[in-house]
């Protein structure tokens, strides 16, 4: 048998040629399968398929009080825990009615905006090492671990961190915590220098970054994208500006905005998103209130019948939201979560035609997907 | 917190009761006014809850009123789409979609009902970012999309018997194997979801109701 063409169909007279990457690719980050059609190295096609980490999430929303859903938020986006419980916790207060104590209100900015600063870190870590670099990766989790850190003292956890209820906080800040987290914040910034002097000026870096997966405004629009990939691509708009909840309206950062909508410049706009979050911990925690840090709000939470509210906090990838309809029990009768990366992850085939394949790695890590919150 | 009660007047928000937004008629709002004008009848209702405009509409209207929005109040962010089911009502459907605009900084919620069978108008022509949500729902719930380019499932398989956020559908998981895998499996003797890693179940929940939690009590 002739080896070189089973079919009979002459071998370099093929253009076109399907490819699987994925589903254990390891930078898909997780387990998400891109069906492409590619023409030598170019990329023709991409056909994301999802949906190899679903475990029902909203479903089992519907099965618990609106108290025990909070831990079910953790393992959405799991490392961004804190900005899922916000949401979560934010939506359910809107259903119901409850006005959360200033005090906790702040405590709440302090760790979402803390876990801002994680999940960036993370993305600059891996996405560092899918294009090649290796050093960035051992510094982003030297920081990490000392946010990690603060997350342990605070509530227990490091990961899924179940820090929020409807109402207000669980716990009030330990002795010494404000003292210890602003040490962080005072070292951070110089931190994220340490991290541009690797990669910022870096000729490989900008090689595999600049110009790459061009995602004009009309088209991020269109598509359904937020966050940081939004402001990357020239929108200045931050729902922490835009529609301020809990402490936001009172602190001031600014929110940064690049015009060239490429990776090189969804880069710049987290990297200068951290050192804002630290800004904003630094004020959060100048200014932390006293007070009570729980509302008074009845044990078991009941919503009234035939409402719905639905509530969006700016998480580290974009707009995160929860959409709860009640119907007079202690359950959500449906809660829908609006997953930031699943919007995000649409623009995928949008910004990889014409890209070659060794530039796919750079754009699944540039439109920072974690596929448990794609897959809920 | 020694000291005598305070009137109700003098407490913070947070130390009262919660108070449950009401439902409000809005159908003065702008944009309720202007998608009146040009939908007419089609405009089901338009209120507000905890400061969220609702607008429901009719089927027929679903994607021409979300045209509406876009081009004319320019609510060019599609922020999300779901279904709701409410298994009683006649029709049992419920798809909702959250629109943004960002010069006039506000959402908008738009919403209409399809029953079982029914067919919603796709806004995939409008939004392409609804291609994803609507699929999801249509692997969700079941509810087709009209002109959809791509409606197939999204997160659960092809060949996957069943919609799961649909209120009858098992919360124990139902058996699929057997729709996939006939020459494997007889009906009902397949895998299901939740039961561990058997195989085989003793007692598929749809075969034998008498083990289910009505006949205990």
């Amino acid at each position: 048998m002739n080896g070189n063409a089973p079919t009979g169909e002459p071998l370099f007279g093929l253009r076109e040629m399907e490819l699987n990457f994925g589903p254990q690719h390891p930078a898909t980050h997780g387990v998400m399968r891109l069906k492409l059609k590619v023409d030598g190295e170019r990329i023709v096609d991409c056909y994301p398929i999802i949906g190899y980490l679903h475990r029902g999430t909203e479903k089992l929303f519907e099965l618990h009080p609106f108290f025990q859903n909070v831990p079910h938020t953790d393992r959405l986006d799991y490392v961004a825990a804190a900005t899922n419980n916000l949401a979560y916790v934010g939506a359910v207060e809107k259903l119901v009615g409850l006005v959360v104590p200033p005090r906790a209100r702040y405590i709440r900015v302090i760790l979402a905006e803390l876990q801002r600063i994680s999940s960036h870190l993370v993305w600059l870590a891996t996405h560092a090492i899918d294009i090649g670099a290796m050093t960035p990766f051992f510094y982003c989790f030297r920081e990490r671990e000392l946010i990690l850190d603060l997350f342990e003292q605070y509530c227990g956890a490091r990961l899924t961190l179940n820090s929020m209820r409807p109402g207000g906080q669980p716990y009030d800040l330990p002795q010494g915590w404000v003292e210890r987290c602003g040490e962080f914040i005072a070292e951070f910034p110089a931190k994220v220098d340490e991290y541009e002097d690797l990669l910022t000026e870096n000729r490989i870096w900008k090689r595999r970054t600049v110009g790459i997966g061009v995602l004009p405004p009309e088209t991020a629009i269109a598509y359904g994208v937020t966050g940081p990939m939004l402001r990357g691509s020239g929108v200045d708009w931050d729902l922490r500006k835009a529609l301020p909840y809990e402490a936001y309206g009172e602190v001031e950062f600014d929110v940064p905005v690049f015009h060239n909508c490429d990776t090189y410049d969804r880069y710049l706009v987290r990297i200068e998103e951290m050192r804002q979050s630290a800004r904003i911990i630094r004020q959060c925690l100048d200014r932390l209130p006293d007070g009570p840090i729980m509302a008074k709000r009845p044990r078991v939470l009941k919503a009234a019948a035939a409402t719905e509210a639905y509530h969006a906090v700016e998480g580290p990838k974009g707009e995160l939201g929860f959409y709860i309809v009640g119907d007079g029990s202690t359950n959500p009768y449906r809660c829908h979560v609006r997953p930031t990366s699943f919007m995000n992850l649409q623009a995928l085939p949008e910004m990889s035609r014409g890209a070659l394949i060794s530039d796919l790695v750079a754009l699944i890590g540039t439109v920072d997907i974690v596929l448990g919150e794609i897959d809920r | 917190m020694s000291e005598a009660p305070k009137p109700p007047a003098e407490l913070a928000p947070w130390e009262r009761e919660p108070a449950a937004p009401q439902w409000q008629e809005a159908a003065d709002d702008p944009v309720a006014l202007a998608l009146g004008e040009a939908l007419g009848e089609a405009l089901v209702s338009a209120r507000t809850f905890a400061g969220d405009l609702t607008l429901e509409v009719r089927r027929e209207a679903f994607r021409s009123a979300c045209a509406a929005l876009k081009e004319r109040h320019d609510f060019t962010l599609l922020v999300d789409l779901c279904g709701v089911d409410f298994p009683k009502r006649e029709e049992r459907f419920e798809v909702v979609v959250h629109l943004y605009s960002f010069s006039a900084n506000r959402r908008v919620r738009v919403k209409t009902a399809v029953g079982e069978g029914g067919e919603v108008p796709s806004l995939v022509p409008v939004y392409p970012a609804a291609n994803w949500p609507e699929r999801e729902t249509w692997d969700m719930f079941g509810i087709r999309f009209a002109d959809h380019p791509d409606l197939t499932r999204i997160l659960l398989w092809e060949g996957f018997n069943g919609h799961p956020l649909r209120k009858d559908f098992p919360v124990e998981g139902i058996d699929t194997g057997a729709a996939i895998y006939p020459e494997y499996y007889e009906a009902r003797q397949g895998p299901i979801a939740g039961t561990g890693t058997g195989w085989k179940v003793k007692n598929p929940p749809a075969a034998a109701p008498e083990s289910g939690p009505e006949e205990k009590k």
